[in-house]
């Protein structure tokens, strides 16, 4: 297949990922919107990787599935806080950064 | 080459029908469930560009780990049904037109580059390309402070969760803490918001 495909894929999948992030208001399903961005954006890395033939492009793949799975748990941790507070479990309701 | 291609089409609609379940599904926890199925196909592609490593990674630490996580999560938070935005509302519109003309601007972006590798299947490689052993020798020799600072990162992250997720001593009872009172009256508790 020609990189060509694999980058036109990953962009498609980004977009769907930036369309559930600007539509969604849990807060849940806004972390899943962002692992669908960052995994197109790995995707368009490890194409290029290929088409280049340099491992390097797959090293930074993992690289970002670590900073993903780090993210996830911070944002799941504050998710569990605003439960813990009752807080509304809704990104519009929030729009305060007071602890 | 022909069995590429079918496996390139599968895993793509495969990919694509689960981030579109993620965005459209309205309980969180089948969006999860999308989410899993999502990178299960995305691992198929990575099959695909000779990244054998990472493809396992994919699915031992995101679809096994990660996402049970968020499983429990969901389950410990109740994934209520939550409802779009009301009709009318200008974001509900305009971001999926946003998300449309990114995707057109990307696309044009690629194809209208003058990359002319683009349109080949890339270069000639060696056979243990993506394997372990390579990726294992350029963690540790090309890329070992990436490396170190990745793995500083997963325990500041693992710290930083622990901290924001434990119990905080008189934040449960409202009565008991007057600061929460005032932030609970701000946002009006959940009883009041539930639609």
């Amino acid at each position: 297949m020609n990189t060509s495909w694999f980058v036109v894929l990953s962009a498609f999948i980004f977009c769907i990922g930036a369309a559930g992030v600007l539509t969604r208001r849990s807060p849940l399903v806004i972390l899943l919107c962002l692992e669908l961005m960052l995994n197109a954006g790995n995707l368009a890395l490890i194409a290029f990787s290929r088409m280049l033939g340099n491992q390097d492009g797959q090293v930074f793949a993992l690289i970002v599935m670590v900073v993903a799975a780090c993210e996830v748990v911070i944002g799941l941790g504050i998710i569990v806080a605003m439960y813990r507070r009752r807080l509304p479990i809704d990104v519009d309701a929030m729009s305060e950064l007071r602890g | 080459m022909l069995f590429e291609q079918i496996l390139f089409f599968v895993a793509g609609l495969g990919a694509i029908g689960g981030a579109l379940g993620v965005v459209m599904l309205r309980n969180p926890f089948y969006s999860v469930l999308a989410l899993v199925s999502h990178l299960i196909a995305l691992a198929l592609l990575f099959l695909l560009l000779r990244a054998d490593f990472l493809a396992a990674a994919q699915v031992v630490v995101y679809a096994g780990a990660v996402m049970v996580l968020y499983v429990f999560v969901v389950a410990y938070v109740g994934g209520s049904d939550e409802p779009l935005r009301p009709e009318g509302g200008a974001v509900a519109v305009l971001g999926p037109i946003f998300a449309l003309a990114l995707f057109v601007e990307i696309t044009i972006a690629v194809v209208g580059s003058s990359l002319g590798a683009l349109d080949t299947t890339g270069e000639r490689i060696a056979s243990s390309f993506g394997s372990p052993d390579e990726i294992g020798k350029l963690l540790l020799t090309d890329f070992l402070v990436a490396f170190e600072a990745a793995s500083f990162l997963l325990l500041v992250a693992a710290v930083g969760a622990v901290v924001l997720a434990r119990k905080r001593r008189g934040l449960e009872d409202p009565e008991a803490a007057p600061g929460v009172m005032s932030a609970h009256e701000a946002i009006s508790g959940p009883k009041e918001v539930a639609r």
